[in-house]
Formats: C-alpha cells, structure tokens, sequence
C-alpha cells in the first residue's frame, strides 16, 4: 500500500507531499523525503516499556506503564515548582492537554522555543510581524534573504520547495526568477548556493541591521566605512537590491537569534522589513525547528494568552521570558521537577543547566533513548506523531496540517499518557485537600 | 600551542538524522566535532580526526577536528547537541535564550579521548 | 435531558412579535416547548427581563489573526485575569482573550451564539481548532473569497457555474457558513504592496474590478441559496470620502433578490465607511447619507462596528489599512498574507476620546444605528476587537437607550469633533424591543439562523436564553443607564441548550457549543471546470497538497450542517 499526500514529521517545513509504501504493517519506502526525514520516519531504536530507577546513577529496571504514570503523578502533584518542557515533537492534541496538566499542579510549561526561537517572540511583541504563508513567498519573492540560517542542513527542502528553486506564479522562471542573498558569519552550504554572500562578523547583525535600515530611510551619510566586517560600498549595493524587490522576502534562523542582541536583532530586522514595505512588499519569518514548534505557540496562545513560557503557580498564566524560561528557571535551581516530553532538554540545554536537572526528579516521555533519558527518572515510551499517530501540526507559516498515521503501534499516545497523569494528579490533589 | 577563537554551535544534516538516535555512534559522529579553517587547524599543528580541546569560561569538551574552509579565520563551530553544550554560555540576559554562539574559546590539541554522549551526561548527575 | 420552566419572565422576543409580556417559558431537550410537566425546574423571573440569547453576527473569536493578536500581545494577555476554579479555566485578555474567556464572557452577558467573520480557507482548520475550544456558546464562521485567484479567475472567464463550484468547494473546505467579501481585490493587489482604489479600479494581473467580484458573488450567493447574503468589507475602508465607494458598493447589489426572508446584502462595519471629507484635516461624518440609503431601501443590513475609547486590536483580511495604520500610528504590524486568497493585518491602536477623529468615528456608529429608522437594518456591533472587544456591548446597548449617557460621554471628547458629526441632533432612545432586535433577533435573521432555532423564544426554538437582573417596567434605561448596564454585563441566568450556564454573571457549566456550516451542491458541468482548475493551482501554486487542504471532520466535533442546492 502507497500512502500519498503524507506529511513529514521533522522540520518546519512540514512537507505533505511524501509518498509512504507501507507493507504488513512497516514502512518499507519513502519517496519525496529529505535525508532527515526519510530517516525520521524510517525510525530508530524504540524504547521498548516503561521504566524507573530510584538514582539517576543506577540502572533502569521496567515497570508497566501505570506504575511509571502513577508515579510521574505523584512526583508532579507532590512539587511546589515543576517545569514541564519539550512540546514541539508532538501535536497539538497533546499540547491541550500539557497545558491543562501545567493548570492542575501548578508549574510552568515551557517549549523547545525557549532555545530557539523564543526571542523571536519577543521581537514580535516589540514590532510584530510582517509575514504570509511560504506559498505567498514562492509565488513572487523576486528577492530572497537567508540571514543567519542555513535550510541546505536544517530544512533541506526549502529552498526546494518554497523558496529558491521552485517555480511560482509570478516566478516562473524557478531559480532565475530571484535573487539570493545570504548573511551570516561562516560561508555555509547555503551561502555556496546564493548570488551574494555577505559575511557578518559574529554578534554584529545588529549593527548590519541598523546600516541597512539607515541606507534605506536614505542616511547613507551615517554609516561608517565598514559595519560588522562589511563594506558601507557592499551595504548600498544590498540596500539597492532589498529596495529594488517587488517582493522581497527574510528567512532568518538562530543566527540571529542565538547571537550577541538575540531579541533585539529580531526587533531590528522586523524593523527593517516594515521599514522596506514603503519601496515593495516585503515579508520576513522565522525558520522554525521542529515540525510542530509553530503549533505549541498557537495553542499555548489560545489556550492561556501567551506563546511560551507560561507559570500557572498562580492559578492563572503568568508569562515573563527571562524569568519564566526553563534555563532561568534551572539556573536559579528553582526547579523541583522536570517533565520532559517530545523535545530532548538534556541534548540541547547548556550544561550548566542540565546539571541542575540532574538534582530533581525527572520524567521523560519520549519514544527514543535522548540525552534526557540519560538524567531521568522515569521514562514513558509513546508513538511516534506523524508516523503512528494522526493529528495536527503547524508549519513554520502558521498553516495547520493533520498529520497521518502510517503504521499501527501497541504504544500509547502522548495524550493518553497525559490524560491518565491529569487523572492521578486530580485524584492525588484532591484527597490531599 | 592554541587558538583564539570564536564559537558558534548550529545544525547540520547529520545531526538532524541521529536526533532520534543518540546513543548510536552515527550521533557522535554527526555532532561530536569542531570545525575550523585548515589555516586555523595548521596553527594548531592538527590534522582532521585529531583530537582537540575547546575551552571557553563555562567548560570545556574535547572533540575531533574537522575541517570547514566555509569558516572564517578565528570561527570554530561544533554541531549543537552536547558537546556544543559542554562550553555554552548559559546565561540568558533576561530574555529565556542562552548564549549558544558568539563564545570567546581556546583551542588546544589535545592527546585526551572524546567523550560520549552518556559520559558527557554522567558528568552532570 | 430534564425540563424547565421559566415563570414570571418579561419577554422579548421580536422575531416572533412578543413585546415585554409577562409570560412563561418552557424548556424540554434543549428547546422551547409549549408546557412541560410539574416536576421541571422552575426559575422565577420575578418580572425580569428576558431575552432570547445573545446572537453576534460578526465577530473575530478564533484563528490565526486572533492568535496573531495574542501573540504580539502580552500586555493585553495581562488584564482581564481570573485564576482557575473548580469549573472554569483560567481567563486572560481584554480585547484578545484566550478561547476559554472568549466563551465565558458572551455567556456571562447572556449571549450564547456568535460568528467569527473571516475565515482564510486556508486557514480554516486552525480558526475551527480554536472555535472548539471555546466553551459553551454556539458558532460558526464567515468564508473569505474577496480577493481568491479561483474567485477571480472564474469571474474574469464569466463563467458564473465555476464560480459557484468553487464557494461551494470553499465552503466545504473551511466549514463555513457565508461568503465574507474584505476588501474585494484588494488582497491581491496587496500581495505586491497595492491596493485597489475603488469599484472600478481592476486588480492588477487578475484584471477583474471590485465591482465585478460583488456583484457575481452576491448573485452567485442567492443561486446557492445561502442562507446568509454576501457579507461585504467594502473598499477604501478608513479613508475620508469613503462614504462615496460605501453607497456605489450598496448600488451594486440594489436589484439583486433574496432568496429567503433576509436581505441581499450584508455590509459591516460600516462606521468605518462612512466617512466624509477629502482628508482626516476636513474629515466629516457622512452617517446621514448612509442612514439615508437605507431607509430608502430594503434589501440591504448594516451592523455598527461600534467604537469603544481605549485599548482595541485592530485585525482584518484588509492588508493595506492596516499597514497603514500601523505606519501612520507607529504601531506593531503584523501582516499575515495567504497564498492565493487573502491578505490580514493585525496592529493594537488606542482610541482616546481626545482624538478628534475617534471622537467622530465613536459617534458615527451611534449615528448608524440611531438615524436608520427600522431597528432590524443596522446590528449592533464593535467588529470585536477592531472598534473595542465585545465584553462592551452592554456600553454600546446603554449609549442607544439613552441621550443623557451620550451627553455624558459627549462631554469628555475633544470639541474639535463636535462639527464634524450628528450625534448631537439625535433625541431617539431606543427601548428593550430595539435592543432585543439589535442584539440577537436581527443577527439571526441577516445570518438566517432563524429556522435553525436562534434569536428566539417561539416554540421549537433552542433554548438559548437570557435572564437580566432588570425589571423593564420599574427601570427607566434613559435615566438608569449605569444599572442597566449591569444588569446587560451579567446575566442573572445564562441558559444555553436548556441548561444553565452562568448564574449572576459566574459561569456554572461549560458545555461544548455546536458549529453551524453550509454544504451546497452545485451538479452541473461546471463542478468539472472548477475541479479542473483547482487541481492546476494546487499543482502548480499552492504550497499545500489538495489530499491536506480540506478541514477534516475532526476538527468540527459537533456540526450542524446546513444543505442547499444551486440553481
């Protein structure tokens, strides 16, 4: 059985357009997938059931699935400040109900944004967001911008699909209809592919930002000779090209992000790009990582006004990034608890904070051995979205897909396990009180 | 002998593949190296697959050299994942992000054996 | 499902004639029946006002630009807090709430129905995952096609069946319930940064005029039998002298006929439209004129688009007004195209009373609604959240019921609009019926949600109804304004299906509301052509599979679908 018009669970590109030949049960070719997500859905080694361990230096010996779930409740219900994190590899199904469990013990639910694109957040809270949907761009970007991203390794059919080689409305001409401009501070596999280059100087894109903004509002005179490693000569001729666009269009990654300003390289190149829409239409998005990190700010948004981030110990969302963030949070050591769930904290956190996970309980609610399991205490195998499991998604653009099932698998679902966890937490609370 | 240098983390293909694969030797292969410019590796007096030993203010990791000519003189980058991790800046400013690029860092050689992703991890429980 | 019964309720209850008599309501299933047996739950109005439930027939609760707003928005996530009880979930937000206070504050004010107007097809299964989210009222949402490559294409090819297939497809697509027109090509010309200047101004590439893209779907939408008209945003919307685009938009649909017992065109916001002037320096309010028209003419209903002073989140599939505002206030945008269809924008503004064209544009809604003489023509509404969140209704109902509330307000706004508007002139006070018919009655008859049992109490009807703490033959509402008021802010009793959801304005139980959408069949060679055509554009432009596009059924747990046939 070929199962087409299959969406690819890894990247924010959420591609739909895989073709999956599914055989008794397994999944025996994937056409149409990147590397990364033909291996994604290919999988790999599962942990097989749940298991405990009393010391994190010790052995995990199994146990059944409601022994871990009743404990993971009692640990949770039992915690003044737990953080509950990951989200992004999961659906939107199970993020209702990670919310709601944050809700009944009092914790902080916190995304995988938080490493990634949690500043962009905040650059929108600062100046919003002019963008559309990845069609809009491929359709008539005539001008497109990487800045400080590198999709030939973390979104390798983007440029593919959507933005650099495919053919639009308006873009007929495929590659040949846009120019291409990449920034960033090393020449990446990206950069090789683009008309222009500009190398940044790292923890200098503000700057750049601001020299671009001030060509375009017309103060060439204010610029110095060189800004962030690159020319007041080479800026204009940038400038002329970002102004010269009917459609100009800005992906933009962790290199800005990440870097020296995080936020406020958001807000500046936010900026730039409302300030560019006086010359032509001009968009700019962030390239989300993980395939559903778009929908866990959606619903984290609907459901308590806030994109990430959120402490419920009030009874009510209380959002404040830089204090509400799980690195904050563990460095302050304020964390009693940490529910880790469809996102590896222990792979992608600093060390520094990982170690503090490393003096609390910790649950762990993945179908894959991470580096998180490594510092747990519990571990609960589940399904894998998108490849054993339906539900929704939001790609990097805010369109929501529904994922399909391809293979069936005795695991449960993240929501269940969620589900039954609210339960016990419910019960626990409630004969406590 | 050493390098100053600055280090970035970020993804690649590879990484990308063994996200869900982390114990396998395919992961530390795909996210357990440093990269930098032959010019830079020629400071160092290193070849690729040599051993070297990143160190910043919040830790230090030692790793295999690759060799990037993409990099710029002075830039090393290392896959994100944990052994980026072990020389981060965990600091956020305030704004929920810690500093994963743009890190001041030394670079040694280094006769030391790179660590796995478990004895990273063992190291901070 | 138990009984009830309703005793000394003061009812009004305009669709089917009943004007403030004191009678009983009985309640068996979720509807109104005729009698029910002794042992019904009895609720004593004591001689209180009683209203069917809240009915708003435009309102943006749910999708991406609502989430938009949220998200650029934490100040505004930051008022309007109550923690978590036994039986509610937390609220936050003013004039964006989250899901769980967008449904607990309409029902608190007895209003148990409401209409998000802008759906992108596109977008669709996101608008309906936050629709179900929000607990207890009933809804549904308008479709956009104002500005769709399908709608264009099929216009511009006079090929009047293809376009019909393709508002049907839409239709189905979004679950939606009714053609919303926002600024009619305008949302293309805005993908490359234009916009259209006016009816006949063609969409550049599409080479179709605005008044061509009213004017086919309009017929199209009776063809269909639809049971709401055409849902029109007209062009040139916050620019002075738009009152003139206004009328030539009325005029296009002047002699187009209604199929069912509404009218055949639906223009909204319209306080927003009816401005004079050539500039904001000589910018006067043309509400006269509109009044006007309408009085002299029946196939057309308006809703007010009410203005309330202080914080609002503008959003709209408008793209050009709102890079504007966000440029001319120095405001966040958040621009949100759509692939082939649409275009939105978000941008927070604050709307001070010592803001001359605030103040006109305040009064102008009033002017609408109190100039048109037939309360059944003109809505009440804010356009939550673009003229102030809809938790201000209770402002707005007051402000029409009373002169000595407006003088009250008109002291506090700048004189410098005080020549520029005709609030000042207007002595009307309009009384329970009109507010009864401006605040459900009328929403379900434009939206023609009658026979589907909303915006009344006759017996069949759902049993969606509205107890206020007000006593309309002890109460003077031109005197009492601020207790009226209160009393319109929270409901004694909220009953949504026959079963009591909020009791003095806290929520008591928060049951799933249902969705209403529409599914035409369109069985002539046209579905072919149109299938044709979309199949091309999904291959070649869209950046979706047609195999994902489509809202699923999972998304709309409890639809209530409404047939039609095109003929």
């Amino acid at each position: 059985m070929i199962i087409k018009d299959v969406l690819c669970p890894f990247c924010g590109c959420l591609c739909d357009d895989l073709a999956v030949k599914v055989e008794n049960n397994k999944v025996v070719d994937i056409m149409h997938a990147c590397k990364i997500g033909e291996s994604k859905i290919r999988g790999h080694d599962r942990i097989k059931a749940p298991m405990m361990r009393d010391n994190k230096n010790s052995e995990f010996r199994e146990v059944s699935y409601d022994e871990a779930i009743n404990e993971s409740a009692r640990i949770l219900a039992n915690s003044r400040r737990p953080l509950l994190y990951g989200w992004a590899s999961g659906l939107c199904e199970m993020m209702k109900k990670g919310v709601l469990l944050t809700e009944e013990v009092g914790g902080i639910i916190d995304n995988t944004a938080s490493v990634c694109h949690g500043p962009s957040a905040l650059g929108v809270h600062e100046k919003g967001l002019p963008t559309g949907t990845l069609g809009q761009f491929a359709n008539r970007a005539d001008v497109v911008v990487f800045w400080g991203c590198n999709p030939v390794h973390a979104h390798p059919r983007h440029m593919g699909r959507y933005s650099v080689f495919n053919k639009g409305f308006f873009t007929n001409k495929g590659r040949r209809s846009r120019k291409v401009v990449v920034f960033d501070v090393r020449k990446t596999d990206t950069a090789n592919l683009a008309d222009e280059y500009v190398q940044v100087n790292p923890g200098e894109d503000y700057m750049v930002l601001s020299a671009l903004r001030a060509i375009v509002a017309g103060r060439v005179d204010v610029v110095p000779d060189t800004v962030g490693g690159i020319s007041r000569e080479k800026l204009v001729e940038v400038a002329e090209t970002l102004k010269g666009a009917k459609f100009g269009i800005v992906y933009f990654g962790m290199g800005l992000t990440q870097s020296r300003g995080k936020y406020k390289n958001i807000d500046n190149a936010v900026s730039l790009v409302t300030e560019l829409n006086a010359h032509g239409k001009h968009s700019i998005i962030p390239m989300r990582g993980h395939y559903n990190v778009t929908g866990f700010g959606n619903v984290c948004a609907w459901e308590t006004g806030f994109v990430n981030a959120v402490d419920m110990s009030r009874g009510y969302p209380y959002y404040n990034p830089g204090e509400t963030c799980s690195n904050d949070l563990l460095m302050r050591e304020e964390i009693d608890a940490a529910f880790i769930i469809a996102g590896d904290a222990g792979a992608h956190f600093p060390a520094q904070s990982i170690a503090r996970m490393g003096k609390v309980p910790v649950i762990n609610i993945d179908p894959f051995h991470s580096a998180t399991t490594e510092m747990a205490n519990i571990v609960i195998p589940t399904k894998v979205s998108g490849v054993e499991l339906e539900g929704t998604a939001y790609r990097m653009d805010g369109v929501s897909l529904r994922m399909r099932k391809l293979v069936d698998v005795d695991f449960p679902s993240d929501e269940e396990v969620l589900d039954k966890i609210i339960a016990k937490v419910r019960e626990i609370k409630g004969a406590s009180s | 002998m050493d390098l100053k240098a600055t280090f970035i983390s970020g993804r690649t293909v590879d990484q990308g593949c063994n996200l869900e694969n982390k114990t396998s030797k395919a992961y530390f292969d795909a996210a357990g190296y440093c990269e930098m410019n032959s010019a830079d590796a020629g400071k160092l007096c290193v070849e690729p697959g040599n051993n070297v030993k990143v160190t910043t203010d919040f830790g230090s990791v030692v790793v295999p050299l690759k060799i990037c000519e993409g990099n710029p003189d002075g830039l090393i980058f290392i896959p994100m994942g944990p052994w980026a991790n072990a020389v981060v800046d965990p600091n956020t400013c305030g704004c929920g992000m810690p500093g994963f690029k743009g890190i001041p860092a030394v670079v040694t050689p280094t006769g030391e054996t790179a660590p796995t992703m478990q004895q990273l991890m063992a190291r901070l429980k | 499902m138990s009984e009830m019964l309703i005793k000394n309720a003061t009812v009004y209850d305009p669709i089917n004639g009943v004007n403030g008599d004191l009678m009983d309501i009985a309640v068996k299933d979720g509807k109104i029946v005729d009698s029910v047996g002794n042992s019904a739950q009895t609720i004593d109005a004591g001689g209180r006002l009683v209203y069917p439930g809240g009915v708003d027939a435009h309102t943006h609760i749910a999708g991406s630009k609502v989430n938009v707003g949220r998200i650029m928005r934490p100040e505004d996530s930051r008022t309007g807090i109550k923690p978590r009880t036994a039986i509610t979930r937390p609220y936050t937000g003013y004039t964006v709430p989250n899901v769980y206070a967008m449904g607990y504050r309409y029902a608190e004010m007895g209003y148990t129905t409401a209409f998000e107007a802008a759906i992108p097809i596109m977008k669709a299964r996101h608008t309906h995952e936050e629709l179900e989210e929000i607990p207890i009222i009933d809804k549904g949402g308008l479709t956009l096609f104002g500005s769709n490559w399908m709608v264009m294409d099929a216009i511009r090819e006079d090929d009047q069946d293809r376009l019909a297939a393709y508002v049907a497809w839409g239709l189905l697509a979004s679950r939606g319930w009714g053609v919303k027109v926002v600024n009619p090509g305008g949302g293309e010309a805005w993908g490359f940064g234009k916009n259209v200047s006016g009816l006949d101004d063609p969409v550049p590439n599409f080479e179709v005029t605005p008044r061509q893209i009213i004017r086919n779907l309009a017929e199209v939408n009776e063809k269909m039998n639809l049971p709401h008209s055409i849902h029109l945003h007209c062009n040139n919307l916050g620019v002075p002298g738009n009152y003139e685009t206004t009328l030539a938009s009325f005029d296009i649909c002047k002699d187009i006929k209604s199929r069912r017992d509404r009218q055949s065109l639906h223009v909204t916001h319209v306080m927003f439209n009816s401005l004079g002037g050539n500039h904001w320096g000589d910018f006067v309010s043309k509400t006269d004129v509109i009044a006007d028209y309408l009085n002299k003419n029946d196939f057309l209903t308006i809703d007010m688009g009410q203005m309330i002073f202080g914080s609002a989140t503008t959003m709209t599939a408008d793209g050009p007004v709102q890079y504007r505002n966000s440029t001319t206030f120095k405001a966040r945008w958040g621009n949100g195209d759509v692939e082939l269809e649409d275009v939105s924008g978000v941008t927070p503004l604050y709307y001070s009373p010592q803001v001359y064209f605030y103040g006109v544009m305040w009064a102008m809604g009033l002017e609408l609604a109190l100039l048109t003489k037939d309360p059944w023509k003109v809505l009440l509404t804010t356009d939550h959240p673009n003229g102030g969140p809809y938790e201000n209704y209770p402002e707005a109902m007051t402000l029409l019921m009373s002169k000595k509330k407006r003088e009250e307000a008109i002291a506090k706004i700048t004189e410098k609009a005080y020549d520029r508007w005709h609030i000042t002139g207007i002595e009307r006070e309009l009384d329970w019926y009109d507010i009864a018919i401006k605040t459900r009655a009328a929403h379900a008859k434009v939206l023609g949600l009658v026979e589907q049992g909303k915006g009344h109490l006759g017996t069949g009807a759902d049993a969606d109804i509205a107890i206020y703490d007000i006593k309309p033959d002890e109460t003077d509402a031109t005197i009492e304004y601020d207790k009226v008021k209160a009393g319109f802010r929270r409901s004694a009793y909220t009953i949504k299906g026959g079963e009591v959801v909020a009791r003095d304005g806290t929520i008591t139980a928060t049951p799933k509301g249902r969705t209403f959408w529409v599914r035409t069949t369109v069985d002539n060679d046209g579905y072919g052509r149109m299938m044709d055509d979309l199949k091309f554009k999904f291959r070649n432009y869209y950046s979706v599979n047609m195999g994902n596009y489509m809202v699923q059924n999972e998304y709309v747990e409890h639809p209530v679908v409404l047939e039609t046939e095109y003929q």
